[in-house]
């Protein structure tokens, strides 16, 4: 086996607990990958609503009423601006693999999109469903 | 002298050792799930809570059954393959090798589960 040379390589941006102060384009990355490991829940739901669906009226009514309980809104609303900021934060991404926007400022500035466009989102969601 | 390229020195050196195609499979379902997210939402949300025979209208009508049925497989792998993304970056060894099965499972399953419901109320 060859003898490999071994190369300073940069600090990554995953050990950011211990050596790396939390800025704002680290946050609003990491949740990102939160919002979409999350939405695993909701997946849940939403599968075994269709199940119920097509299982029969019966079943359909005890599904529903969990989904719809008090756990189950909290969940589809934390789910409803989970998917929103992944949205948008996806968006960023795509931003940045096109290479621009890569400037401080600008990538806080859409970091702050990010953040207040989510919720900004969610409720106009809220809003345009219940009406 | 080294006759080795930097880019061939580079090759395979990151954490999951090898991923063009994948990042570019994220940014392909990415763009397809930013066009149908929007009017899946608003379709599921007002099927939501609209009580039986209102949702079983809702979802044997063709266009809310195949938007939901694409969602559902363009999501799904989505989800397994930016997951697994994450487990080759804070993961190694054999924890990295069940946790990457674990999500495809969890995705082929919720699939597998959500068109069989399709086809069962469209019929």
């Amino acid at each position: 086996m060859a003898e490999a040379k071994r190369i300073e390589r940069p600090l990554s941006p995953f050990m950011f607990v211990q050596y790396y102060r939390l800025q704002l384009t680290a946050v609003t990355s990491v949740m990102i990958r939160i919002t979409g490991n999350a939405m695993m829940v909701a997946v849940l739901l939403l599968i075994w609503w269709l199940l119920a669906l097509a299982a029969g009226p019966e079943y359909f009514e005890t599904a529903e009423w969990w989904i719809t309980s008090f756990v189950g809104d909290l969940i589809m609303f934390g789910s409803l601006w989970a998917i929103w900021y992944h949205y948008l934060g996806g968006l960023r991404h795509l931003v940045f693999d096109a290479g621009k926007g890569l400037d401080i400022e600008t990538a806080e500035k859409l970091g702050w999109i990010c953040v207040y466009g989510s919720v900004v989102l969610t409720i106009l969601t809220v809003i345009i469903i219940w009406l | 002298m080294r006759y080795i390229t930097d880019r061939k020195r580079a090759v395979g050196k990151g954490s999951a050792h090898t991923g063009a195609e994948h990042h570019w499979f994220m940014i392909v379902s990415s763009v397809a799930l930013a066009f149908m997210m929007p009017a899946w939402i608003f379709i599921f949300g007002n099927a939501l809570g609209s009580g039986y025979d209102a949702a079983l209208a809702t979802m044997s009508r063709p266009f809310p059954a195949i938007l939901t049925a694409l969602v559902l497989i363009v999501g799904m792998m989505h989800f397994h393959k930016g997951g697994r993304v994450m487990i080759e970056d804070y993961t190694a060894g054999t924890t990295r090798k069940v946790l990457i099965m674990a999500y495809v499972a969890f995705s082929y399953v919720m699939i597998a589960c959500g068109l069989f419901a399709l086809v069962k109320i469209a019929l």
